[in-house]
């Protein structure tokens, strides 16, 4: 099965996520670019993380707007099955596919370094391999993974099951140490409300491989691949 | 058609946190400016439009800040739209 890697103009991370789907058996990775008006036939989208448009306006913003967003909009509606890493987490809020916004890290620092992330939900496309309350090390890139929204919108998320990963201690307690950029209810990652459509701010492709450090990031694309195997089969 | 500049200021909205803001405040203070209570930093969009007048010029421009230059969420906009003079030298 084909799954698309969406390369937008600062995109740096779309080769990365390429050599983590490659690693999966059965699965073909292919790069679509920002102008394609459409994805053809994949089974999965990946929005890679970087810097699309140079971060100009706020980060995603334009990108959002790009040819190729309407076809994904249209996937993820369609119940496909769409992951936003870092940036690609960016541009689907901007583009109103989950909702709130990240703003600048509370630290105004730019953080580059492992994480822990507490797996709050197995109920997902891309957790159903790691267990409720796993910690996973992955790494995280961001000026801007400070996520916001309104109350009700945090309650929703909290009642509905939809936070997938919190930043926690290596223990998986929340203290605030372990909140690396000052996200609300120490979100790092969410899904929307049919389930189909991840956004999380670490990067889940640079922990697959063993020579370069922890390789929690396995978890999420091979569930995805068991999901999309089971979908084909049934 | 005339033609129009639309100032278009967006800023955080209140209550939220705005890391550049406290940063700057934080630099005025050091540099021995007392007195300043709160610093906010947003950005200044400068748009010339050609429009039929300016209530059309200006409802533009809030679709615009709708769609791409404010994020709801964390941002509010505010628009000043003001006519350019006839006969603009464009040299």
């Amino acid at each position: 099965m084909k799954i698309a890697v969406i390369t937008f103009p600062g995109s740096n991370c779309d080769h990365d996520c390429y050599r983590a789907l490659k690693l999966l058996d059965g699965v073909t990775p292919e790069f679509r670019w920002h102008r394609d008006t459409s994805l053809g036939d994949v089974a999965a989208v990946i929005l890679p993380g970087g810097f699309s448009y140079g971060d100009y306006l706020r980060a995603g913003a334009i990108a959002r707007f790009s040819p190729i967003m309407d076809a994904v909009v249209e996937f993820a509606e369609a119940g496909g099955p769409v992951v936003g890493i870092c940036n690609g987490f960016q541009v689907l809020c901007e583009a109103g596919l989950l909702p709130g916004a990240l703003v600048r890290n509370e630290s105004l620092r730019f953080q580059s370094h492992p994480v822990h992330i507490r797996v709050e939900t197995t109920r997902t496309p891309f957790t159903s391999e790691y267990e409720e309350g796993q910690v996973l090390r992955i790494p995280i890139a961001h000026g801007e993974g400070n996520y916001h929204a309104e109350p009700e919108v945090l309650a929703e998320l909290e009642g509905t099951d939809r936070i997938v990963f919190r930043y926690s201690t290596a223990d998986g307690k929340l203290t605030p140490e372990a909140n690396p950029n000052g996200s609300a209810h120490h979100i790092a990652g969410i899904v929307n409300e049919h389930r189909n459509v991840l956004g999380m701010m670490p990067h889940p492709e640079r922990a697959v491989e063993e020579l370069l450090g922890p390789t929690d990031g396995r978890g999420l694309f091979q569930s995805l691949r068991n999901h999309l195997t089971a979908g084909a089969t049934t | 058609m005339s033609r129009f500049t639309v100032e278009v200021r967006v800023t955080p909205r209140p209550g939220l946190l705005d890391p550049e803001g406290k940063a700057v405040q934080h630099a005025l203070g050091s540099l021995g400016y007392e007195g300043v209570v709160s610093t906010r930093v947003g950005k200044l969009i400068v748009v010339e439009m050609e429009a039929d007048g300016e209530k059309e010029a200006r409802a533009r421009a809030e679709e615009m800040c709708r769609k791409l230059l404010a994020n709801p969420v964390t941002q509010d906009f505010r628009i000043r739209v003001s006519a350019q003079a006839e006969g603009v030298d464009e040299r």
